[in-house]
């Protein structure tokens, strides 16, 4: 994206290949080992020691995190219209178990096809530009779902919202009344989600995105299409945001208006830029972070949030852009007499962290 | 016909703050290239800063005309100086992400102030009724607001064309290098063009407090309308800015008049045509991405 970008990735191959083998801390692949399977239990877990709608809501917020970042830590594109697919994405799940009762998983995929289908017609217009751009058109792009979903009260019920999500499960009660067991019903749909982003990160086609990223017009001139890489990774970054977003309206039982806002689209790419752009990992301590925040202000009587949120916001871009698991990464890799990077945007190296 | 007169007269009316607000913006981009994502919240700070002074001090609105946007640029000079200067180096998109940062913290200050129910102004006499031309009748507030922010705007133009410092602004909008190898400094102009561009906001913000509810959000869909503006004219350029803001005005009073529930939506199929059909915008120039 900038000229700093392309210096640094024409450095990072010949620093990973000379591979001091993690330094004075664990190999690589025994490093990731241990922070999956760590990540496992806190996500198997959380429920026990967290009130159980705000565990979902940590991890339907990590997995949304993970969608954004997919869109901007790797192919370098800030998308400001993301809860389009989220809240579509809610609503449709919404409307599919109201009206339908078909068991939750399909609910979710019928939410997640329709943030996808979406998706589609909204990347093919935004892709023509990066930057700056991209982030303002994909920003009006998902302001106009939220004046659709606001018009059409006879289906989406407007300012009231979506009330009365149920989960169907074949009966199960306990999945279909309690969130503690719904939270373990749903987290393999999560978990799925996660996977295929990091298979996606760790694939040739995001390789290819990474190419798109530092350096779009060597990308174009080896023959890739960048566009056409652009409105794809845009895609299936929407379906998970989807698949996110309609376990969320399951999980709290109904749609709000705020679901298909601008304030939400912002609030994701809060977490992720507080997390650590680039990294799948930040994402979600990103989203607990802001989820538990939220959470303790909100119980604490507190009502202006986006004072708090504005605030953090604001000290995260001037001092820790790289995030918490980017501070930290970096905190590690120099103890280990690494190479320190600092501009995240755009930079981060796709393999720190996983 | 008559209604169509009035439609045309509301659009434009509702046109003048995109494009006073959209001026601002295009001339921060230019100078800094940054987009301020706060744009609405000046707006809207404009408005409350000259409702709370006509509460408190009695300021009447043709004085708040000159005092606000003192004020908002005084504002703006501490934001470049304090939270903007410090990312202009780096990637635009922090200083976006900043000042989304902003408008979170200004927005929910405000709330947490005022409450969200919208502060009272008291509308000036000479404004508030109707005038007549032949049989059609006429808002004369929104007459005034048109033709008071056309001259604005005129003004801002022959200030970027007619003068030296508008020389050296636009110099150092286009070729930054090279306007700094001439000798001029380029730096010493960033901060007072970003002050003038939150004035402008502030300057649109007075304008619309007798004529639009005053609460804490009122910039928060002003903002999203005013992205599709500066997409639609093109990022960076001053006449795009007014041109579309104008348009996008006459599209949302013409949509609320014929089909009210697609008067919003109707301006982002505008701004999706525009980019289908110029990319760069109406009046942008085509860069290689």
């Amino acid at each position: 994206m900038s000229a700093t970008t392309t210096d640094e990735s024409a450095t990072r191959p010949e620093e990973t290949a000379s591979g001091r083998p993690g330094g004075t801390f664990l190999g690589k692949s025994t490093r990731r080992w241990l922070l999956l399977g760590i990540g496992l239990a806190l996500a198997l877990s959380l429920p026990w020691f967290i009130y159980p709608p705000i565990a979902l809501d940590i991890a339907c917020w990590a997995l949304f995190a993970v969608a954004l970042d997919l869109l901007l830590g790797y192919a370098g594109l800030l998308s400001f219209g993301h809860a389009a697919f989220w809240g579509g994405s809610a609503y449709v799940t919404g409307l599919v178990a109201i009206k339908m009762g078909l068991p939750f998983p399909l609910a979710v995929l019928a939410g997640m096809l329709f943030a996808m289908a979406l998706a589609a017609p909204i990347g093919f217009m935004s892709a023509k530009r990066s930057g700056i751009y991209f982030a303002m058109v994909t920003l009006a792009f998902g302001q106009m779902l939220y004046f659709v979903v606001n018009q059409w009260r006879d289906l989406t019920g407007g300012e009231n919202g979506l009330q009365g999500v149920p989960i169907n499960f074949f009966g199960i009660e306990a999945i279909e009344d309690e969130p503690f067991y719904f939270y373990y019903a749903a987290l393999p749909l999560i978990l799925l989600g996660m996977w295929f982003a990091w298979r996606v990160v760790h694939s040739p086609f995001g390789r290819v995105l990474v190419a798109t990223r530092d350096n779009p017009a060597r990308a174009r001139a080896l023959g890739y299409n960048v566009e056409k890489y652009r409105v794809m990774v845009f895609v299936l970054s929407a379906g998970l945001a989807g698949l996110a977003g309609g376990i969320f309206a399951l999980g709290h039982g109904f749609v709000s208006l705020q679901e298909v806002a601008w304030q939400t689209s912002g609030k994701v790419v809060l977490v992720t830029v507080l997390g650590g752009i680039g990294t799948l990992w930040g994402a979600i301590i990103g989203a607990a972070i802001i989820v538990l925040l939220e959470d303790f202000l909100a119980s604490a009587g507190f009502d202006g949030i986006g004072i708090i949120t504005g605030a953090v916001f604001i000290v995260v871009v001037l001092l820790f852009r790289s995030g918490v698991w980017g501070t930290v990464a970096n905190w590690v890799a120099r103890r280990s007499g690494k190479k320190v990077e600092t501009d995240a945007i755009g930079a981060a190296d796709s393999e720190q962290g996983l | 016909m008559n209604s169509f007169l009035q439609y045309t007269v509301q659009g434009l009316a509702a046109g003048s703050f995109y494009a006073l607000a959209a001026l601002g913006l295009a001339i921060i981009f230019g100078v800094l290239g940054v987009v301020n994502f706060a744009h609405g919240a000046c707006y809207m700070l404009g408005a409350i800063v000259a409702a709370r002074l006509q509460d408190l001090i009695g300021l009447d609105f043709w004085l708040a005309l000159i005092v606000v946007p003192i004020l908002m640029f005084i504002f703006g000079v501490a934001i470049e100086r304090l939270l903007v200067s410090r990312l202009i180096q780096l990637d635009p998109l922090y200083n976006f992400l900043l000042t989304f940062g902003l408008t979170l913290l200004l927005v929910d200050l405000v709330k947490r102030q005022y409450g969200v129910s919208g502060l009272p102004y008291a509308r000036p006499e000479i404004l508030s009724g109707q005038f007549s031309v032949g049989d059609v009748r006429l808002p004369v507030f929104q007459v005034f607001v048109f033709v008071f922010s056309l001259l604005v705007c005129a003004a801002v133009w022959l200030l970027m064309t007619r003068t030296r410092i508008g020389m050296i602004v636009r110099a150092s909008t286009e070729k930054p290098d090279l306007t700094r190898s001439l000798g001029v400094d380029v730096g010493r102009w960033v901060t007072p063009v970003f002050g003038f561009g939150i004035a402008l906001a502030g300057l649109a913000g007075v304008l619309a407090s007798p004529f639009r509810a005053i609460t804490a959000d009122m910039g928060s869909n002003f903002i999203i309308i005013l992205f599709a503006v500066v997409v639609i004219g093109g990022l960076g350029s001053i006449v795009g800015a007014v041109v579309a803001g104008f348009l996008v005005g006459l599209v949302e009073a013409f949509g609320q008049a014929y089909a009210p529930q697609l008067s919003q939506i109707m301006i982002f199929m505008l701004m999706a045509a525009v980019i289908l059909w110029r990319p760069a915008g109406l009046f942008g120039r085509e860069e290689t991405a």
